[in-house]
């Protein structure tokens, strides 16, 4: 049995890297992830527009439109004149966020009473807006600290802010090791679910089941083939993201190639699922797109579990990719140990014993 | 004018570096007739239409259709030519009327000239009952004269049909011919290819290829005509006839023979200079009779001959030892249906067939007869009954089973990307084959089938015929008791054909038991049985002699088999109207 089974393994192998279409479909992905993502996808506000309308033209105020000018993320702030001019930038989205000094800012600043400023968010674009309204009130934070420091007055109580994990929020830190996750999932799922549609098209899936082959030793040799070329996927990335981009490796390797492995199980029982469904490749595609768009949305990647209704939290609990990406970042950056996967791993262990045996079943009742 | 379609020179290349799919046709197609463009797949018939059609501009030469030049001159061409193409686009979940609609609109036929179209084509098509159910219900000729329907609605002067009679059933190609034939009377131009060559006779004009040559033109029965004299059947053989046909080719005054029913056809290479009969050891009454010759023997003729009798196959296969307590019934259906839903696909199909047979499954596409097929090699569970193999329940003991059968199909069920080495590797991996064992029957098998020179290519860059001799030594690497084939030589030519049946008689000298589906009549008269199928049920069983005898009529007192296959299935019809659709 063992020797048929090492059979169908090479035979995947080889199909796998020989077919000059199916070896870019497995590699170019890789490549162009590893060099999109880390730039294209980034949350940083770097380049934000920033509007300021400043009435008060007041020592003060100079002095705080320097500081915001100054910033990185605000590398071309716009100096309006006039309110109706401040609602067009804003409104022609020409500016993310907007800030009205008002003409009594000095007057009040040297009164020593508090100064009010309007920020103005553009709501259509909530996330980055909000970004940078943060780094914005940095930095009028910033002024304010100093101006009373100079005053002699103690500062008002403050939240010190230390980033544990990644200490600069540099976003690749945390996209790397997520593309792990996800360009694993590519992997298994092209070689469960295509090949198993291609095999049906081109015919040889029948030449496989008239032959002595058990369904199980059939879906085996589809699933070895696919946890080794998830690995062989995932190994390429994380190399680069260590090597490349530097993102530090705190963790086990063992460990993360030991939860990896049930990951890719699980994924191959969703494959092997499409593929029970499904006649042609295009099906197939289709089913594997269906899948794993849902299956991004709700790991957690884009926005938090802890935000999304209750029963999406609970569809999020069936994703093996949202437990996947904890492990991964968690082994990258936190160091996990056995016991802290261990949280996330016996999920991946539930749900892949619950994928294999749902395609075998539906594999054995398709032949029958 | 007397010729609609004229060919000068035309070449045609897909890329520089390629064989021409066409080389060099010079010819031209009357008018007001049907003309058959007649060869197996890959000889050039489709990319000769597409050019006629003007889809394609040759790579050199001119042709003229209906007087143009049909890419330059492609409205005028449009106006007159009607093409339907091997997979017409009719739209499978529109009903025949919405498709009807939709070509009309495309071809602009409206008002009381549209309402007049589609009478007169419902009711040519006999399609008319069926207006509301979606073309992709439609049986294979049902479909067939739908998309014929929908090409006349644009009223062509010039009709291409590309292989309009595959997977069509006797029946309706039949009746499509008839329909065809009506049309030419109204002085329309036909082009029909086909690879079957019993449907080139019935053409007036044949445009002969093979391998992007022509290779005939001109009335078929003046090419048949050439052979006279030198066909021949040896009649009444007692003892195994597949032995006789082997020395017959043995002969050398004998250049091609095939079984045919219980008789051996031959082709003399020179009228009147035939075999002794003595070392044929065809029996004691064993007498040769001048028959008419086909247009397949004047194509064996042009090719340069048949490929001979001998199997190197069959001399390397070991000899198939059977317990005598199963012989008789080395393949056994016991009612074997399938439902799928409400629809019965196989309904109580039940047949037996000893050991060393070859037994064929023949029946229109969607009668059943792939069912039942595939629940003889366990590619489907019977929904009730029983299918077992080598006295090996299918069900219960799967695995055992299928280690002792061996499958080919049409397709040749290959990876197109491995190379032929690990094709073999791959085949015998899975039948349990390792070590010496394995190397050594991969070299049986590639001396076999002289596959040397290729082993190192990928099944993709091979012709046809190697094509199906890998797939066949894949299919037997395991040395099988029994050979499952499904319609393994539609669309080859007849060399390679024959080259196939060679191996299978072949085989079936060494004890193997055959089972073939087909719709090739051809084929059928290989086989020692044939069972009918027609709307999920057995029809008829015998020796193919059998069923023509069981099919003779006061009309046709000799009938073909395709005739015989017409005449059991009306009268099943006749006899059990209840089920019409």
């Amino acid at each position: 049995m063992f020797k048929r089974l090492l059979t169908l393994i090479t035979k995947e192998l080889q199909l796998a890297f020989r077919d000059p279409q199916s070896r870019k479909l497995l590699i170019l992905p890789v490549i162009l992830q590893l060099v999109l993502f880390p730039f294209a996808a980034t949350l940083e506000v770097k380049n934000a527009t920033l509007a300021i309308l400043d009435q008060d033209h007041g020592a003060e105020s100079n002095e705080l439109v320097q500081r915001l000018a100054a910033a990185r993320a605000f590398p071309t702030p716009m100096l309006v004149t006039s309110q109706a001019e401040l609602e067009q930038v804003v409104d022609e989205q020409r500016a993310l966020l907007a800030l009205e000094i008002p003409s009594d800012f000095s007057r009040a600043l040297a009164a020593g009473r508090g100064a009010q400023l309007l920020a103005i968010v553009d709501g259509r674009r909530s996330n980055s807006a909000q970004i940078a309204l943060g780094y914005a009130q940095a930095i009028i934070q910033g002024y304010s600290d100093e101006r009373s420091a100079a005053a002699g007055r103690p500062a008002p109580s403050r939240v010190v802010v230390r980033n544990w994990f990644n200490a600069n929020l540099d976003y690749r830190w945390f996209m790397l090791p997520v593309l792990v996750a996800i360009i694993t999932t590519l992997g298994s799922l092209i070689v469960t679910a295509l090949s198993i549609a291609r095999e049906r098209e081109q015919g040889t899936f029948d030449q496989l089941l008239v032959s002595p082959l058990t369904p199980g030793l059939i879906m085996l040799g589809k699933t070895i083939p696919a946890i080794l070329i998830a690995f062989g996927q995932a190994t390429l990335i994380a190399l680069a993201a260590v090597f490349l981009y530097r993102v530090p490796f705190q963790g086990s390797v063992a460990l993360l190639y030991f939860s990896m492995f049930f990951y890719a199980l699980a994924l191959a029982g969703f494959g092997l699922f499409i593929s029970s469904l499904c006649e042609t490749q295009q099906q197939a595609f289709l089913g594997v797109f269906t899948f794993m768009v849902p299956a991004i949305t709700l790991s957690g990647f884009i926005s938090p579990v802890e935000n999304m209704p209750l029963f999406f939290q609970g569809l999020s609990w069936i994703d093996p990719l949202s437990h996947f990406v904890l492990i991964v970042k968690g082994i990258f950056l936190k160091g996990f140990g056995i016991s802290q996967v261990w949280p996330n791993l016996w999920p991946l262990l539930l749900i892949s014993l619950l994928t294999i045996s749902t395609a075998y079943w539906m594999f054995r009742r398709r032949i029958a | 004018m007397s010729n609609s379609i004229e060919l000068a020179g035309v070449t045609h290349r897909f890329a520089a570096t390629t064989a021409a799919a066409l080389e060099n046709v010079s010819a031209a197609i009357p008018a007001g007739c049907i003309t058959g463009l007649v060869g197996p797949d890959g000889a050039g018939k489709t990319t000769l239409m597409r050019l006629m059609a003007g889809l394609l501009r040759p790579s050199a030469g001119t042709l003229t259709v209906g007087g143009v030049n049909p890419v330059a001159a492609g409205d005028e061409l449009r106006a007159m030519l009607g093409y339907m193409p091997q997979k017409f686009g009719l739209y499978e979940d529109l009903t025949v009327q919405e498709n009807l609609d939709l070509y009309a609109d495309l071809r602009g036929v409206l008002g009381a000239q549209r309402t007049a179209s589609f009478t007169r084509l419902l009711s040519f098509t006999d399609l008319a009952a069926f207006t509301e159910r979606p073309a992709g219900k439609l049986s294979g000729g049902m479909k067939q004269k739908l998309g014929l329907a929908c090409v006349l609605l644009g009223r062509p002067k010039i009709l291409l049909l590309d292989e309009p009679s595959v997977g069509v059933d006797p029946i309706s190609r039949r009746e499509l011919w008839r329909m065809v034939t009506a049309l030419t009377a109204d002085g329309l131009s036909v082009v029909w290819s086909t690879s079957y060559l019993d449907e080139a006779e019935r053409c007036s004009h044949i445009l002969l290829m093979n391998a992007g040559r022509l290779a005939y033109a001109g009335p078929p029965g003046a090419l048949a005509a050439r052979m006279a004299g030198r066909s021949l059947q040896v009649a009444a053989i007692t003892g195994n006839r597949r032995a006789v046909l082997v020395r017959a080719l043995h002969a050398r005054e004998v250049m091609d023979g095939v079984i045919q029913g219980s008789r051996v056809r031959i082709v003399l290479r020179e009228a009147g200079v035939a075999p002794a009969l003595a070392p044929l050891e065809a029996g004691p009454d064993a007498r040769l009779e001048v028959v008419a010759p086909r247009l397949e023997d004047a194509f064996i003729d042009i090719l340069g001959g048949g490929p001979g009798g001998d199997s190197a196959l069959a001399e390397v296969m070991p000899r198939v030892t059977v317990d005598p307590a199963i012989a008789r019934t080395v393949i056994h259906a016991d009612s074997l249906t399938k439902r799928f839903g409400t629809f019965t696909a196989a309904d109580h199909v039940t047949f037996e067939v000893p050991q060393g047979e070859i037994f064929g499954l023949l029946g229109p596409n969607g009668a059943g007869k792939s069912t039942t097929f595939k629940m003889l090699c366990g590619l489907l569970v019977p929904t009730a009954g029983a299918a077992s193999v080598m006295g090996i329940d299918l069900r219960r003991h799967a695995a055992r089973a299928r280690q002792r059968l061996g499958y080919m199909s049409q397709k040749f069920s290959l990876y197109g990307n491995l190379t032929v080495s690990q094709n073999l590797n791959f085949f015998a991996g899975i039948y349990g084959l390792d070590g010496a064992t394995r190397a050594a029957k991969i070299r049986e098998m590639v001396d076999t089938f002289a596959l040397g020179p290729y082993v190192e290519v990928t099944p993709d860059a091979l012709s046809l015929g190697f094509k199906q001799r890998l797939a066949l030594a894949c299919a037997l690497m395991h040395d099988p008791a029994v050979l499952f084939l499904d319609e393994p030589t539609s669309g080859v030519d007849p060399v390679t054909r024959r080259e196939f049946w060679a191996h299978i008689n072949g085989v079936v000298q060494k004890g193997v038991t055959v089972m073939v589906t087909t719709h090739f009549m051809d084929e059928a008269e290989y086989c020692d049985r044939i069972g009918l199928v027609y709307r999920g049920q057995l029809i008829a069983v015998g020796a193919p002699d059998e069923l023509k005898r069981d099919a003779a009529s006061a009309e046709v007192p000799d009938p073909s088999m395709e005739e015989a296959f017409i005449a059991l299935v009306e009268r099943h019809d006749t006899e059990a109207p209840a089920v019409a659709a």
